[in-house]
């Protein structure tokens, strides 16, 4: 399948014949897609199609039932060391941020590079705090993510991340546990982030966010991928008919 | 003033007593702390067999009396081999704290959500590395005030292996109150003993409680 992108070269993120069942129920099977170096792909598709399952396989929160995914030219195994040392460079952002609710902010963003990397710690905190004064929040490193409202807690998830240096960054559902008006500070931060080149696979809900940031859309539906390209084709002039039916229903709202 | 004579009295006798207990307690709790621990893994191991010998240890000790259990180590194990009366209460009363902490224990890790564990392997932590930095500081947390309570419960449970001859507060007080015949006083006086004990340490749990309560979830 023709990946739609202008890209050359080896893919970051290489899946070929991916599948997943959940007993009898098969969420997708025959996923094949590649993500290039610095590219953003953005996952759309109805709830339950499966683009959060094949998100969290990408790092090994999910386990394949067939095919195979290869990151960085590294075949992805299941194996408690290999799963380790590839997680350190693939950062993942999930819908309900998942932040360390006993560490402070400071605490959730160096705790990785410091325990995990084993960095200097002088090193991670110099570098957590730029990252914090990076998505805006400089001033809340000593307090603890309770007394953050949900956008501040996602922006210190991503800083968290981030702070693992990451080749690949993973955003499941980012701004779907978000307040309407708290929605726009996350998508910024992940803006800035996808024009300073990182490669990011995001699964969203946010059309006009997919839009105006993505490289690639994939429409994940019906046990497989639907139909894929640059946004304005997937969007604007789908070419299936599953691609119209689902736009038609999340754009009429 | 008959009763604060008697307590003047006797303190020297009961002092040594207190330090006795004091150390049963103590080794029996800092090991029930580990044991329970240990227990706690098996109980959610990936091994059904693993989890099902933890559980089966649990429900037995659970299901029997403190002093079935410090009798049988004791005097039931005597032709087999003899242990010190003080060692096998450290043992009894290890066994028997250990089922309880192990389901504190586990209560306390379930009660920590999924997507924190999710949190820490996705940045590359190891299981190990997610359960110390992670899992276990969360749970402690959570169960602190149950486990305070069981260990204020085996303080004063310390007081059966006086049925196993160790010379603890409580056997020293059934000793003296049947010298000096006058047992309300020196039952009532060894309960004051152990009641400071228990609102010590009663005081230190609600201290940390406060300590690890800085965040709130």
């Amino acid at each position: 399948m023709p990946d739609g992108t202008s890209a050359t070269g080896e893919p970051l993120v290489r899946i070929r014949g991916a599948a997943k069942r959940f007993g009898a129920l098969t969420v997708f099977e025959n996923v094949d897609l590649d993500v290039h170096e610095s590219e953003v792909v953005v996952l759309i598709g109805p709830s339950g199609a499966g683009k959060s399952t094949l998100l969290r396989c990408v790092n090994g929160l999910e386990r394949l039932d067939g095919g195979t995914i290869d990151i960085g030219g590294e075949r992805l195994g299941y194996r408690e060391s290999a799963l380790n040392r590839m997680r350190r460079h693939v950062g993942m952002v999930f819908q309900n941020f998942n932040l360390f609710p006993h560490m402070t902010v400071l605490g959730n963003v160096t705790c990785a590079p410091a325990k995990v990397a084993r960095r200097p710690y002088r090193e991670v905190e110099e570098e957590a705090r730029g990252l914090l004064d990076k998505v805006g929040l400089a001033d809340k490193c000593d307090v603890y993510p309770s007394s953050l409202s949900g956008g501040q807690r996602q922006r210190v998830a991503i800083a968290r991340a981030l702070a693992m240096h990451p080749r690949l960054m993973l955003f499941d559902e980012p701004t779907s546990a978000l307040d309407p008006e708290l929605v726009g500070e996350v998508l910024d931060v992940m803006r800035a982030l996808a024009a300073e080149g990182m490669t990011m696979m995001i699964v969203t809900h946010e059309m006009r966010f997919a839009r105006r940031v993505a490289d690639r859309v994939v429409l994940v539906a019906d046990g497989g991928i639907a139909e894929q390209g640059p946004p304005e084709t997937v969007l604007d002039a789908p070419r299936t008919a599953r691609a119209r039916d689902f736009l038609r229903a999340v754009l009429e709202h | 003033m008959e009763w604060f004579s008697d307590f003047v009295d006797t303190a020297p006798t009961f002092l040594q007593a207190l330090w006795i207990t004091l150390q049963l307690a103590l080794w029996s709790i800092v090991l029930a702390a580990v044991l329970g621990g240990v227990l706690a893994f098996l109980r959610l191991s990936r091994f059904q067999a693993v989890r099902m010998l933890a559980a089966g240890y649990i429900s037995l000790i659970r299901g029997t009396p403190l002093v079935t259990q410090l009798f049988i180590i004791y005097f039931g194990l005597a032709s087999i081999i003899t242990i010190e009366a003080f060692w096998a209460g450290v043992i009894g009363l290890t066994a028997h704290n250990a089922a309880y902490v192990a389901e504190i224990y586990r209560s306390g890790i379930q009660s920590v959500p999924t997507g924190q564990i999710e949190a820490g392997r996705s940045l590359g932590m190891s299981k190990w590395t997610t359960l110390r930095l992670v899992i276990s500081p969360q749970a402690l947390r959570t169960v602190l005030p149950s486990l305070g309570n069981q260990f204020i419960i085996a303080v004063k449970d310390t007081s059966v292996a006086a049925f196993i001859t160790v010379a603890e507060l409580f056997r020293t007080a059934q000793i003296v109150a049947a010298e000096k015949f006058r047992p309300l006083e020196f039952y009532v006086i060894v309960g004051v003993y152990y009641l400071v004990i228990v609102l010590l340490l009663s005081g230190a749990v609600r201290a940390l409680e406060q300590r690890l309560g800085r965040y709130n979830v």
